[in-house]
């Protein structure tokens, strides 16, 4: 049997279908950069370490380093720049910006995702619940706790408006 | 001094731009016909190029150029950082572009290709072949000092440079004290670990002039690829991209000279990028010392005499060594008034990866020994680690053992004991197999230049029509609120407001250059210009709304895009109408301004004496430690860093440096090395090279002080990399007082920890 040498696949990204012919070694991050020209998704590692390349596969946060562009066939991608409209990513990006929780803002697009993901699915955490959520995702610069207290006073506000 | 916009906490100009995923790095960036650059480096830490055969990567379709040592029209030069003045060989090292002759370490260029993919590149890479003849090689800095050791170099000595401090006798010194206690500390090489790896973008625009767009602290290294290519300096420009990290690592030249030499030869606009792996390679790390410290004191505590003796690894090539070795031997002392002090500081060549800038420059080594020693001091002594700062530390009118004297505040005692006081009542001990301890470090760091290098600023203000306002300056931003502050600065002086303010950042074409963004000198430096720039517009309107209210200068003040007169606020012009009434007029509405550092000759000799430094930042850090017996884990649960900050232009900002400064150098105390055998790298990507994660950390504690004794615009001083000093020592101490283990080699793993305690039982 030959193996396959190249792969059409269509992959929704931010809710725009992106057609390519691609390697079957390709991954998501090199497609959603390259291919879809997304690119606040951020290459930092390569290998699942970093979390800079943090997306929503399906509804779940994945690593896009560590996904086959392949495997993402026919299935929806979101990132940062596609969640725009998204009320509990917009309290995130602002609660990031006046909490200081945003340095150098490598890490932030794959942090931000990670953080809606956890706060979408998490009613009240705690501060080591949010610590240990985000613990995948490197940042460098900040020490976390500006970033962690961004999150929690979303969480808080989240909080209180169902009360 | 009453201020609107300075020191408050407001969000920076770029973290909208960033939360939304807009802001375009260095590898965001493309263009039409571009070439994907790799890199060829070496896989013997030590060997000799016998020859290098291209000719079968050149035939492969696609590849556009390979380029070797020999196709660099200026291959070796003394490397430049973005001084303009001439410092001499004593502190200047070889750059050199690709090896030729003798490679240093491993992972050093070798050959450079151009290919239309970045497949096609990987692929020629392979097909490059090179003759090496291995040789033995030096990997330990004391064997390369002896005599007869394997030369780094093809004809220079081992030793990059020596340095010594003298003061008092310490010879009588050491007579006279009751305790004395010596030890040998180990720190290693680290890496900067910014997410963003090195990247960039050239291109060759219509009249000839290389375009850099890169990923860097220091955009005045194009005049080093000028040198490179032969070409004059006006033909090369560097834009640099807002920076996803740097900490000193993005402070050498990266990307730059590789990128330029395959655009000159190609005509292409070519990208590269360093994989992880690459970037923990190749680029610089901070280096390992071994520092031999003896300490005396009398019975009450009061230090006699200092001795110390520092080796740095200075890797495979010079770099920053020399002045990072300079940094280390002004602050061997710490901030103690000691009156007898005998300090020698050596750096040799090793084929290492080679050590250069890292937040904290040479600094934050030698504050791992002082401050363990201070400890250790105080334990036998039978006082408590305040007591004996306070009674030991530098204060207003005293000195450096260098003879430096500070004229200004010196915070030392007020940030240990805030610091200190701040860990509130010990917590009742829960678990059978937990220690806790308490640790105190204070450290001084400069911010600015060395002053020898006649360190100068430059800022642009300009007044648009509508009353908006545009600054231009060259500074790189790395994240730490570079650009924001100016912007604040402008808003200030001139009462308009943040979202009215535009800012344009280093690009040397286009904005003023205004230095290096290292040496936490950015702030201090300009902010300075930018203050200068402001207050010469501001002083232009005042003048010009006087004549138009008939209202005195004096009697005027300029706040919310208005200037009123302070006794009659009924008395009111736009900000607006004064400008079209400067425009009408003539009257400049932009102002260029240059802020210079103190400038200083060049030391003469080894022994290092007088000013060295503008200014220094005086900080502490306290923390309470968990110490698991059985493991060895330590695990910080509380951390108070207190510093005097000076004043605090974006109070933000300001808590973000030291926060991340504690943590940054959290992972020096307890995870973080780069480990090397025989030169070859044992951890190659973060897989290994553990940093902090949110799950490792505490929340730090910030305490400011604004004294307002800085040199910076509104008496700040800076904090960029005093913040990531004497965290480690803190840590150290406290193990020590959890478990009474003394660690001397960082990091403080489990392992050490855990080898320890069975040792003692």
């Amino acid at each position: 049997m030959e193996l396959q040498k190249e792969i059409t696949i269509t992959v929704q990204v931010n809710g725009r279908p992106v057609t390519a012919v691609v390697a079957p070694e390709e991954s998501l991050l090199e497609f959603v950069r390259n291919r879809a020209g997304v690119t606040d998704v951020k290459c930092g590692c390569n290998k699942g370490d970093c979390g800079t390349c943090t997306l929503v596969l399906e509804g779940q946060p994945v690593k896009s380093c560590l996904v086959l562009a392949a495997q993402a066939n026919n299935k929806e991608v979101w990132t940062v720049r596609g969640m725009a409209a998204d009320p509990l990513m917009q309290a995130l990006q602002e609660s990031f910006a006046t909490h200081g929780a945003v340095q150098c803002g490598f890490c932030t697009p794959g942090m931000l995702v990670a953080a809606r993901s956890f706060l979408a699915h998490h009613q009240q955490p705690d501060r080591e619940a949010i610590k240990e959520a985000l613990s995948g995702n490197l940042c460098r610069c900040t020490g976390y706790k500006k970033i962690v207290d961004a999150v929690a006073a979303v969480a808080a506000s989240q909080a209180s408006a169902r009360d | 001094m009453e201020t609107t916009v300075i020191g408050k906490g407001l969000p920076k100009v770029d973290a909208w731009a960033k939360v939304k995923g807009n802001i375009v790095y260095a590898d965001d960036f493309t263009l039409p016909g571009m070439l994907y650059a790799k890199v060829l480096r070496s896989k013997y830490p030590a060997a000799r190029i016998l020859a290098i055969d291209t000719s079968k990567a050149e035939a492969l379709p696609g590849v556009q150029a390979v380029l070797t040592a020999k196709d660099v029209p200026n291959n070796n030069l003394r490397a430049k950082f973005g001084q303009s003045t001439d410092v001499g060989a004593q502190f200047e090292g070889l750059y050199r572009v690709l090896a030729e002759g003798k490679v240093r370490f491993m992972g050093e260029a070798v050959a450079l290709v151009a290919a239309e993919s970045l497949k096609v590149a990987e692929e020629a890479l392979d097909l490059i072949e090179v003759d090496y003849e291995p040789l033995p090689g030096v990997f330990d800095p004391e064997e390369a000092l002896q005599p007869g050791a394997y030369p780094v170099g093809e004809n220079e000595s081992n030793v990059v440079s020596r340095f010594k401090v003298r003061k008092g006798d310490v010879e009588a010194g050491f007579a006279a004290a009751d305790v004395i206690i010596e030890n040998t500390y180990r720190v290693p090489f680290v890496d900067h670990a910014y997410l963003e790896p090195e990247s960039g973008v050239a291109w060759l625009d219509e009249d000839g002039v290389i375009n850099i767009r890169v990923s860097t602290q220091v955009i005045e290294h194009f005049r080093t690829v000028a040198e490179v290519l032969g070409l004059p300096q006006n033909r090369v420009r560097v834009i640099g991209t807002w920076l996803g990290g740097g900490f000193g690592g993005k402070e050498d030249i990266t990307v730059e000279s590789f990128l330029a030499l395959l655009t000159w030869k190609t005509g292409r606009p070519v990208k590269l990028t360093y994989t992880r792996e690459e970037s923990i390679l190749a680029h610089s790390k901070r280096h390992a010392y071994v520092m031999k410290y003896k300490t005396g004191a009398t019975r009450d505590g009061r230090l006699v005499a200092l001795e110390a003796e520092l080796i740095s690894d200075a890797g495979a090539y010079t770099y920053l060594t020399p002045w990072v070795l300079l940094y280390s031997t002004v602050n061997a002392t710490g901030p103690y008034d000691i009156p007898n002090v005998k300090v020698d500081t050596v750096a040799v060549l090793t084929n290492n990866p080679f050590g250069s800038a890292n937040r904290g420059f040479g600094a934050i080594q030698p504050n791992v020994a002082y401050e363990s020693q201070m400890d250790e001091l105080a334990r036998v002594l039978g006082m408590d680690p305040l007591t004996i700062r306070q009674k030991n530390c530098l204060r207003q009118g005293g000195s450096l053992a260098t003879g430096f004297t500070f004229d200004r505040y010196v915070a030392v005692a007020d940030v240990a004991e805030k610091a200190w006081q701040a860990l509130g009542p010990v917590q009742e001990n829960e678990d059978k197999n937990i220690r806790l301890g308490r640790g105190l470090a204070v450290g001084l760091m400069s911010y600015g230049r060395l002053t020898f290098l006649h360190d100068s600023s430059r800022s642009y203000v300009k007044l648009e029509l509508d009353g908006s306002a545009v600054i231009r300056c060259g500074v790189p931003d790395l994240g730490g609120g570079q650009a924001q502050s100016l912007c604040q600065i402008v808003a200030e002086e001139l009462g308009i407001p943040l979202e009215k303010i535009k800012i344009y950042i280093a690009d040397t074409a286009l904005t003023p250059l205004a230095g290096t963004t290292t040496a936490t000198r950015q702030l201090y430096m300009s902010g300075n210009a930018t203050l200068k720039a402001a207050r010469e517009l501001k002083e232009r309107l005042l003048t010009k709304a006087a004549a138009m209210l008939g209202v005195r200068v004096a009697y005027l003040k300029i706040a919310n895009e208005g200037i009123e007169s302070t006794v009659d606020p009924q008395q009111r012009i736009s900000l607006k109408e004064v400008i079209n009434a400067c425009a009408t007029e003539g009257i400049e509405l932009f102002c260029e301004a240059q802020f210079n550092a103190p400038f200083t000759e060049v030391p003469a000799s080894e022994v290092i004496s007088g000013r060295t430094f503008a200014d220094f930042t005086f900080g502490a850090h306290a923390v309470e430690v968990a110490v698991d017996v059985e493991t060895g884990a330590v695990e910080v649960r509380k951390l108070v860093a207190c510093y005097d900050v000076g004043k605090a232009i974006n109070v933000l900002n300001v808590e973000g440096q030291l926060e991340g400064g504690a943590i940054y150098c959290l992972g020096y105390a307890l995870m973080e090395e780069l480990a090397v055998e025989q030169g070859r790298i044992k951890t190659p990507s973060f897989s290994e090279y553990l940093i902090p994660t949110s799950a490792d950390v505490p929340d730090v504690e910030t305490i400011l002080i604004e004294s307002g004794a800085g040199l910076g615009p509104y008496g700040a001083k800076g904090v960029g990399e005093p913040a990531c000093n004497s965290i480690a020592p803190a840590i150290l101490n406290a193990i020590r007082d959890a478990v009474g283990v003394r660690v001397t080699s960082l990091p403080a793993t489990p392992e050490k920890i855990a080898l320890a305690l069975r040792k003692e039982q």
